[in-house]
């Protein structure tokens, strides 16, 4: 209807939106009727009003995006709600296992996850509408790009320096546990990077493509030009590799060389960074045992079973079990694997919905992901184009890196499945990713500004008029 | 920048596919070897997580699962174990399951398909799943009985008792037996313990020695030469045979002798009867000789032996008259030795078969099956598998085993009832003369309206040193203690 009254302006897709939001909050519903019917075997009015209170919230931030960015892609708000409300349908089956199996062993009651993660959802689509509410332009985020990058970097190493016991949990010093609540503050500085990236790589932009020396018949840009680049990119890099969070260290280490490959369109970065990789994976691998130890599990979990290999080969097992169709929402034991609400989050969804269900999640990440790379194909300023790949990018490489490593493809790293995965820092960060991203796909696709039909004849040319002689 | 970013998107797509290529690879190509590796505990915790149907006899209840507070929801019970571990078999989450735990696991797990429409309404109902229960024909009195006879003497046997006129098997003990309730235990540890003691036992507790071994029938298999020899036509029980106390098997110098080196009797020849009664091998060397291989081997498998592959549903193995590669082979047949081996429960049906006015059933243990709320949802029907001798033969054979039993000393004979019955004694191993022998005594009664059939085996004549050891003297009071019990409550 929106579209019918504005007729002059293409169509800006607010419509096609509701209408999968609601297509989403129905199949959500659909996974929760399924899992309490399986695991309670009975069935209520409740889980309707769950249903409807889930869509209420997708359409209160349906209409923030209509407000506040109107033409932005239509496909990204329900890709995310869709993936969200999946993740929330799996964390409360797998709080429901936890307490029937803490009942069954007189255990006390674990701490019930679902309804954190719901406050979380709460927190991030708040700030999803608190961003596209401040940021009215992704291109003045460039004016802040050093502050950006300076802040990221600071909330990347604050768990480091900090003491153990506000900062270290399962063996991970990459939190900050704030009295109830705990958060990752490297999934905000995750975005910040990528600002202060972007932003930098396009000021320095013409620089690549002039000077340089040659290198193996490759055009290196001068050293010193890339030195901020390269000191925050390594600064960060080390970090997380102290604090032995390998996943993120490979994500950061992905995302700088896409962003350079975009920026200056070599694909020598690319083998640059590479060969890098191989280095770098080879010291650790020498250097620290706990990467050996990844890499072990990797190559054979069944060896050692009952120790190391036991997450993963139970994952396995979860998939193995899980088949082609899966056991049915709820049917399944997912809960057998440990974190099977975080890190193996894709083995619980894969055990539960089968390879068929893993197939619809995967297209609609890569739905997701394409649709903020159109954005960056599309935007007409090169900060938005790199902003957008950086930040699409981001949500690829962490997909592939959680679920490479949760199906044995590549050694695992714990990182969590975007929106899917129990985790608050993830979800509200991942939540104002979103947010940028529908920001970006506002300008890209908006109309330009209408010139006026026939500009106004200057001043000097317009006619005398006879006016009534004052009496 | 926009072929970069196209690039980008390429490679995503890649990256997506790559991961795809690798979850089919897990989930269909190595799904079947995830889901069944033994460590995956997953198929088991399901069937572990519904109730599992109960196996029962005469409303006694052998097995059932029970609600526990414990890890898993339900936990197997077997009320009698040891002594009806030979019917029930054991259910265990680390060591899978056997007897009819193992051959009925359909209907007790509720995946039969005569438990369909149960399913469907437990779907819509929302009840809990649930299996469907299993009614067997045992007697639990005569079990209990047969049981009790072998373990209280320590021997190592089987009793399987059956109702003639249908095949329902009234009895399948085995001795020394085991108890399947650690087995099903909730903790490993102590399913570990008792698979350990069970599997290292000596004499094995986990076999059933009523259909899972075979043994040479010794003189119990002269009931299927008289049953030859009258079906030929040729012969009476006053038939004249041999009465020596050795003869030299055809073509060879090996003597045969009667047991003891005793004549058969004081004459020179013996009636057929005297020589069954005796139990003459000279007699039965010769008989078989003149009736020929082919005649012996016909009545052995109109009995049953060698042709079915039987399933009570558990399956039973294949009993065998072996070949007979010459007459003096068809002379050491003839008095169930050389490759002659009958599983207890094949010797069972011989007899019943005589019983029976020459009808051989098919031998069942589930009468029922019923769904959760024992309503009979299926009945097992008698099955006649073949006619073994005539009537009028078995009338005879009933009557020459009634002059069997009352010449036949040891105890526990029942007053009021009259017994058909042939003992066996029968020598086994690698050096037979110094190797106490396999006794059996094979039965039915009453004999003019048979209602029970038994065959007993004691394995090595009941204690491994008792060389003199009879199926009269050691066998024959297990098999009357079992027809007591049998009669006792069919009146």
């Amino acid at each position: 209807m929106g579209e019918a009254r504005d007729q002059a302006g293409p169509p800006t897709g607010r419509t096609i939106e509701l209408v999968l939001l609601a297509f989403a909050a129905v199949l959500v519903t659909g996974a929760l009727i399924l899992v309490e019917a399986n695991q309670e075997q009975t069935l209520t009015v409740d889980l309707l009003l769950i249903g409807a209170a889930y869509l209420a919230l997708l359409v209160a931030a349906h209409i923030a995006v209509r407000r506040l960015a109107p033409y932005a892609d239509p496909l990204i708000l329900p890709a995310v709600a869709l993936l969200n409300g999946l993740g929330l349908v799996m964390i409360y089956r797998l709080d429901l296992a936890k307490a029937d199996r803490a009942v069954a062993l007189g255990n006390d009651l674990p701490t019930l996850l679902w309804p954190r993660q719901v406050a979380w959802t709460g927190v991030g689509l708040l700030l999803f509408v608190g961003v596209l509410w401040i940021v009215r332009d992704h291109r003045k985020l460039a004016a802040y790009a050093y502050t950006a990058g300076f802040a990221g970097l600071i909330l990347l190493a604050l768990p480091g320096v900090l003491p153990s016991s506000i900062s270290e949990v399962n063996g991970a010093k990459i939190w900050l546990r704030l009295g109830i609540f705990s958060i990752q503050p490297g999934e905000f500085a995750k975005i910040l990077l990528i600002i202060f990236f972007a932003a930098f790589l396009v000021q320095k932009r013409d620089l690549f493509s002039t000077a340089g020396r040659r290198f193996l018949g490759m055009e290196l840009p001068r050293a010193r030009d890339l030195a901020p680049l390269l000191v925050a990119w390594a600064f960060s890099v080390g970090v997380l590799v102290l604090e032995r969070d390998l996943g993120t260290s490979l994500l950061f280490f992905g995302i700088v060389l896409v962003l350079l490959y975009t920026a200056t369109e070599r694909v020598s970065w690319m083998l640059i960074g590479l060969s890098f990789f191989a280095a770098g994976g080879f010291v650790a691998y020498q250097l620290f045992g706990h990467v050996r130890t990844r890499v072990q599990i990797w190559i054979d979990p069944f060896a050692d079973f009952d120790g190391a290999g036991f997450q993963i080969g139970q994952a396995l097992f979860g998939l193995g079990t899980g088949g082609l169709g899966g056991t049915g929402l709820g049917a399944g034991r997912p809960e057998l694997v440990p974190f099977a609400e975080s890190d193996f989050m894709l083995s619980s969804l894969g055990e539960e919905l089968g390879l068929i269900g893993l197939a619809a999640i995967m297209v609609i990440y890569l739905v997701l992901i394409t649709r903020g790379l159109r954005s960056a194909l599309a935007v007409r300023d090169s900060f938005g184009k790199l902003l957008a790949t950086g930040l699409a990018f981001t949500l690829a490489l962490q997909v592939f890196i959680v679920a490479g490593g949760a199906s044995k493809l590549i050694p695992l790293t714990g990182l969590t499945l975007p929106f899917l995965s129990y985790g608050g820092s993830s979800l509200v960060a991942n939540y104002a990713l979103v947010a940028l991203l529908l920001r970006i796909s506002n300008a890209a696709r908006a109309p330009l500004p209408r010139r006026p039909a026939t500009p106004l004849p200057p001043i000097a040319e317009a006619g005398t008029e006879l006016v009534e002689r004052p009496s | 920048m926009n072929t970069p970013v196209r690039r980008i998107a390429i490679a995503v797509m890649a990256m997506i596919l790559l991961l795809m290529a690798n979850l089919t690879y897990i989930q269909v190509v190595k799904a079947g070897d995830y889901r069944t590796d033994q460590r995956n505990q997953r198929v088991l915790l399901a069937e572990y997580s519904r109730q599992r149907g109960q196996i029962s006899a005469e409303g006694q209840v052998l097995a059932r699962s029970v609600e526990t507070e414990g890890q898993y929801p339900y936990q197997r019970e077997y009320p009698d174990g040891s002594a009806f571990a030979s019917v029930t078999g054991y259910y265990s989450l680390v060591y899978s399951a056997g007897g009819l735990e193992r051959a009925a696991n359909d209907v007790l797990n509720g995946s039969d398909d005569r438990l369909f429409t149960r399913r469907l309404s437990d779907l819509i109902t929302g009840r809990d799943p649930s299996g469907g229960n299993v009614v067997t024909t045992i007697d639990p009195a005569v079990q209990q009985a047969a049981y009790d006879a072998l373990s209280d003497a320590g021997y190592t046997g089987a009793v399987v008792a059956l109702q003639p006129a249908t095949g329902a098997i009234l009895a399948m003990a085995s001795t020394p037996s085991y108890d399947p309730n650690p087995l099903a235990s909730q903790s490993a540890q102590t399913q570990q313990d008792a698979w350990a003691e069970y599997t290292a036992a000596d004499p094995p507790v986990l076999t059933n020695r009523a259909i899972q071994e075979i043994y040479p029938p010794g003189s119990t298999f002269k009931l299927i030469d008289v049953a030859a020899a009258l079906e030929s036509g040729r012969y009476t029980p006053d038939s004249q045979l041999t009465a020596a106390s050795s003869i030299t098997l055809a073509d060879t110098a090996t003597p045969l002798q009667n047991f003891n080196g005793n004549a058969c009797g004081t004459a020179a020849t013996a009636s057929l009867r005297e020589a069954l009664q005796r139990s003459c091998n000279t007699a039965f060397a010769e008989l078989a000789q003149q009736l020929g291989e082919q005649a012996i081997r016909d009545q052995a498998e109109a009995f049953g032996i060698g042709t079915e592959d039987i399933a009570i549903p558990m399956g039973v193995v294949p009993s065998t008259i072996g070949d007979i590669e010459s007459t003096a082979a068809l002379q050491q047949t003839s008095i169930g030795q050389r490759d002659v081996a009958l599983t207890p429960l094949q010797n069972a049906m011989v007899v019943a078969a005589i019983a029976n006015d020459g009808r051989l059933m098919a031998p069942y243990l589930i009468s029922e099956i019923q769904g959760q709320d024992l309503e009979t949802l299926d009945t097992t029907e008698p099955d006649q598998l073949g006619q073994s001798v005539s009537p009028g033969v078995a009338q005879t054979l009933t009557d020459l085993m009634v002059n069997n039993e009352n010449s036949y000393t040891g105890a526990g004979k029942i007053r009021g009832v009259q017994i058909a019955a042939k003992t066996g004694t029968a020598e086994h191993g690698a050096d037979p003369k110094s190797t106490p022998p396999h006794v059996w005594y094979v039965a039915f009664a009453p004999a003019e309206n048979p209602q029970v059939a038994v065959a007993v085996l004691v394995e090595s004549g009941g204690d491994r040193n008792n060389l003199a050891a009879t199926g009269g003297a050691v066998a024959a009071p297990i098999g009357r203690a079992v027809i007591g019990a049998a009669l006792r409550g069919s009146q």
